[in-house]
């Protein structure tokens, strides 16, 4: 890896300089792995239950891998820019990092997007449950949502924040050999969270399932992460930090401090998986809901309009549209959102009061939403024929008009009248799913097919016209699976609901359970196309870091062919006498 | 404290704060001098990338 | 000079003030829900009958948690008259005083169970888990038969009950010292019952899987599917219980 020019000098800082040194080193190791290797390898021989030894196990392999790669000759970091041309090796900012992170985000996708095929499969067809620990649908479900939120959607973050900050920050990224650790002690966090699933280790709080020394790790790599962050802030070269830094910046802080809060538990032995809650019901249901909804409001939203407040101006070539309405967009946006988690525990024991504080602010969470919305929209003033010239720029606005219409529908669903009738139902998961699909999906693929052709220095993707494709799949999915849901959950919120002339309750619960099934196939097919829209990304992307480039008719423009450019008169054949004119 | 010392101080002294924090955060933005100093914020993600490469 | 104090530029030119700023933002609403939760008395009114979890019933629900059941299924009642009728009185705040951690739910793939206990009988519920379609040709649940042939293996109890208490379910050192005995002997009904409802009021001692020789795990969890809801009293709450 050639190293950048110069650096320019880091305004001291209350991080001090020397640091960066001390950190790198730490993590380069080799013998503090080895070590950590050998611990993990007693607790696995110690561990009170089989799945802590299996954890154990993989701890002690990844620390094994990594004092090995420490010790090696090659930069295993480097790897994925082997293949990158010289143009992006000229670059003076730290990209590997980045480039596995986009490898990752691209994998994690593909594979959370099956599971969720499969789970979305086993609601109609029970069978596929297998008759099996392993493969239930209430092990597989958690596995799909950290699959998509955490690996997919958490590697999407660290790729695009790492490129992002230097290139906002015209600096090198700090402590790059950290950024790496932190890499990587992402990846080893999704793996151990997944495997857990699988084996029934979890908390039983949705999306913090992993247990305590699974959220431990995921702590001290996050605490990592924001030293790069912030530390790449610290030595910029540009007075001004750019917006979408402020909204990665607290992304960072509020995830580090939901996630310790509502992870605190006491475990049953040291040497065991199993913990139990610190908090017990109304106070653990509200930190549940508080930690479950800002990890949309902060992982799925703050950060990803980091992403859209440098990749969508980036794109369309323009500036953001009002810098001032970004200004406001933030601080009311990250206000705001903390406040909504409430509406997830209406009608419930949770006290009144905290049930309406949820629901207004909720409601009036909607006006920064679209504040934001509006201003990623409007960013394509003056050059909205990119919509339809530059099916990139048409990913970005979808994903936008979809963030609008799930920040619509979601303070719709928090009005407590309307809740008592969607909480329960598919409507939730469709409501979710507009959001993750529509707006995380879509920035997030857009977002790659940015990076790519820039970070392996090609001229562009290996085919414009393979994003179409991707574009146009996905959408199919996003509405279909986003219509059936909706029908569903009205269908189940009114059949559960329903009296007879009698006063008796019409259905029975099973009867409401036949009646969505044709529905679940609907979301099954949705989903298969939105797959199938990840795997034409994922080739993609594969021949864009190949080098290919492939040969297509140019997406956009109408054919122009210089000899037809004249009135319609029929071309005499060679030799042949000139016949009359066909008029 | 119980719950309606508590929804008082809501209901009065905490909603008039809040609001008035909202309006100078609003009014903040619109400060002399913000929409140039905006402007170039706005721009500064355009600048060549590898201008302070010396 | 107040407004170079306030000025919007240092904060977007200080990572360290744009950074605390952003952290006291995010933490207020945190505060202002959840705090009072923890010292306003009214939260969770008390009502009679509430009591921890058996070993037994404990380990159950250890395996309700392990195999995603939350997932599918909600524990918490709300008070309309649809749900009051389908699934019983609605649920108070003390009914999951002692769920480390809650297990309310978000959705109902399958019905509510927070009042499941006692609506139908073990065998049934051992049916039903073994192959739901067996039992509701509708269900699309998946099916535990493993459950059946798998000795319940939790580890020490005590240790469970210790981790607990420590969050603070009051469960009393006799508890503690006997919580292995007590796991044993309400699955298999070999010892004294009469100690174990002592500690545990409406505790139910019985064989839960069929199979008398063995304590398995469809034991536990049969054993806590069958106590939810029936421990409160609800004619204590209707005191409490405003009209509006």
């Amino acid at each position: 890896m050639l190293q950048g020019a110069e650096q320019p000098r880091a305004p001291v800082s209350w991080i001090g300089c020397s640091s960066e040194g001390l950190m790198d080193n730490i993590i380069t190791n080799a013998g503090a792995w080895l070590l950590l290797a050998i611990l993990a390898l007693f607790g696995a021989a110690l561990a009170a239950d089989a799945g802590f030894a299996v954890h154990m196990g993989i701890m002690a392999i990844a620390a094994l891998a990594a004092s090995f790669l420490t010790m090696a000759k090659g930069d295993f970091n480097a790897l994925p820019g082997r293949f990158a041309g010289p143009s992006a090796l000229r670059s003076r900012y730290y990209d590997d990092v980045i480039r596995w992170g986009v490898i990752a985000t691209v994998f994690w996708g593909v594979v959370g997007f099956l599971v969720g095929v499969v789970i979305a499969l086993q609601l109609p067809f029970p069978a596929l449950n297998l008759n099996n620990e392993f493969t239930t649908f209430g092990r597989l479900r958690p596995l799909h949502t950290s699959a998509v939120i955490f690996a997919f959607g958490g590697n999407a973050l660290l790729a695009t924040s790492f490129y992002v900050v230097q290139r906002t920050c015209r600096a090198r990224l700090f402590a790059p050999k950290l950024a790496n650790f932190v890499f990587w002690g992402y990846q080893l966090f999704i793996v151990l969270a997944a495997t857990g699933y699988i084996l029934g280790i979890t908390e039983g709080k949705e999306y913090a399932e992993p247990e305590w020394y699974v959220d431990l790790w995921l702590t001290i790599v996050w605490v990592c992460y924001l030293a790069v962050f912030v530390g790449t802030i610290v030595k910029r070269s540009e007075p001004h930090i750019y917006v979408a830094n402020w909204f990665y910046l607290s992304f960072i802080i509020t995830i580090a401090m939901l996630h310790i809060v509502n992870n605190l538990s006491m475990p049953v032995s040291l040497l065991g998986s199993k913990s139990y809650a610190a908090f017990a019901g109304v106070q653990d249901a509200l930190t549940q809901w508080w930690y479950g909804h800002n990890a949309v409001g902060f992982f799925l939203t703050a950060g990803f309009l980091g992403m859209m407040y440098y990749f969508v101006p980036k794109q369309a070539e323009r500036p953001v549209y009002s810098y001032r309405l970004s200004i406001i967009h933030f601080w009311s946006l990250i206000f705001l959102y903390i406040w909504a988690g409430p509406h997830h525990l209406h009608y419930t024991a949770l006290p009144d009061w905290a049930q309406t504080l949820g629901m207004v602010f909720s409601v009036m969470l909607w006006m920064p939403s679209w504040g934001g919305m509006i201003n990623g929209l409007m960013t394509l003033n003056g050059a909205w024929d990119k919509i339809r010239t530059d099916p990139i720029i048409r990913m970005m606005v979808f994903a936008l008009a979809f963030y609008g219409m799930a920040t619509f529908e979601g303070p719709m669903m928090s009005i407590k009248s309307v809740n008592s009738l969607s909480h329960y139902t598919e409507w939730t998961i469709g409501h979710v799913h507009s959001g993750a699909l529509g707006w995380n999906g879509m920035i997030t693929f857009s977002a790659i097919y940015y990076m790519a052709p820039r970070l392996w220095g090609r001229e562009r993707l290996y085919s414009l016209r393979m994003v179409n494709w991707h574009f146009w799949l996905a959408t199919l999915g996003i509405v279909l699976y986003a219509s059936s849901m909706w029908v569903a959950g009205i269908t189940q919120g009114l059949m559960w609901r329903e009296y007879g002339e009698d006063g008796y309750l019409v259905y029975a619960f099973a009867e409401v359970v036949s009646a969505v099934k044709p529905y679940y196939v609907i979301r099954m097919v949705g989903g298969l196309f939105y797959l199938t829209g990840s795997l034409v990304m994922a080739w993609n992307i594969y021949k864009t870091i190949k080098g290919d480039l492939r040969q297509e008719a140019p997406m956009t423009d109408a054919a122009f062919d210089p000899e037809a450019d004249r009135p319609v008169v029929r071309a005499p054949a060679a030799g042949t006498p000139q016949p009359a004119p066909a008029e | 404290m119980n719950y309606s010392a508590l929804r008082h101080f809501a209901d009065s002294y905490g909603l008039v704060f809040m609001s008035v924090v909202f309006l100078v955060l609003v009014g903040w933005t619109f400060r002399r001098n913000a929409g140039k100093h905006h402007d170039q914020a706005a721009h500064s993600i355009f600048e060549e990338e590898d201008r302070s490469d010396g | 000079m107040a407004s170079k104090f306030l000025d919007h530029k240092k904060i977007e030119r200080n990572v360290t003030i744009l950074g605390v700023l952003a952290f006291l933002a995010v933490i207020v609403g945190g505060i202002v829900e959840i705090a009072p939760l923890f010292w306003i008395d009214s939260t969770v009114e008390k009502v009679e009958g509430v009591r921890p979890y058996t070993p037994l019933e404990l380990a159950g629900r250890n395996i309700y948690i392990r195999e995603g059941c939350y997932n599918c299924h909600s524990q918490q009642i709300r008070p309309f008259r649809d749900e009051v009728e389908r699934y019983g009185h609605y649920s108070l705040a003390a009914e999951s005083m002692y769920d480390h951690p809650f297990q309310w739910g978000s959705k109902r793939t399958g019905p509510d169970l927070a009042r499941v206990g006692g609506r139908y009988s073990d065998e049934w519920h051992v049916q039903h888990l073994k192959d739901p379609r067996s039992v509701v040709p509708e269900s699309i649940m998946p099916p535990y038969a493993f459950m059946a042939e798998r000795d319940l293996d939790a580890g020490d109890m005590a240790k469970h009950l210790t981790a607990m208490r420590r969050v603070g379910v009051p469960y009393t050192d006799e508890d503690i010292q006997k919580a292995q005995q007590d796991l044993q002997q309400q699955a298999l009904a070999d010892g004294d019952a009469a100690d174990l409802a002592r500690r545990y009021p409406k505790a139910q001692a019985r064989d839960f899987d069929g199979d008398p020789n063995r304590l398995t795990e469809m034991d536990a969890l049969v054993a806590y599917l069958q106590m939810l809801g029936t421990t409160v009293d609800l004619r204590s709450a209707e005191a409490q219980e405003q009209p509006r």
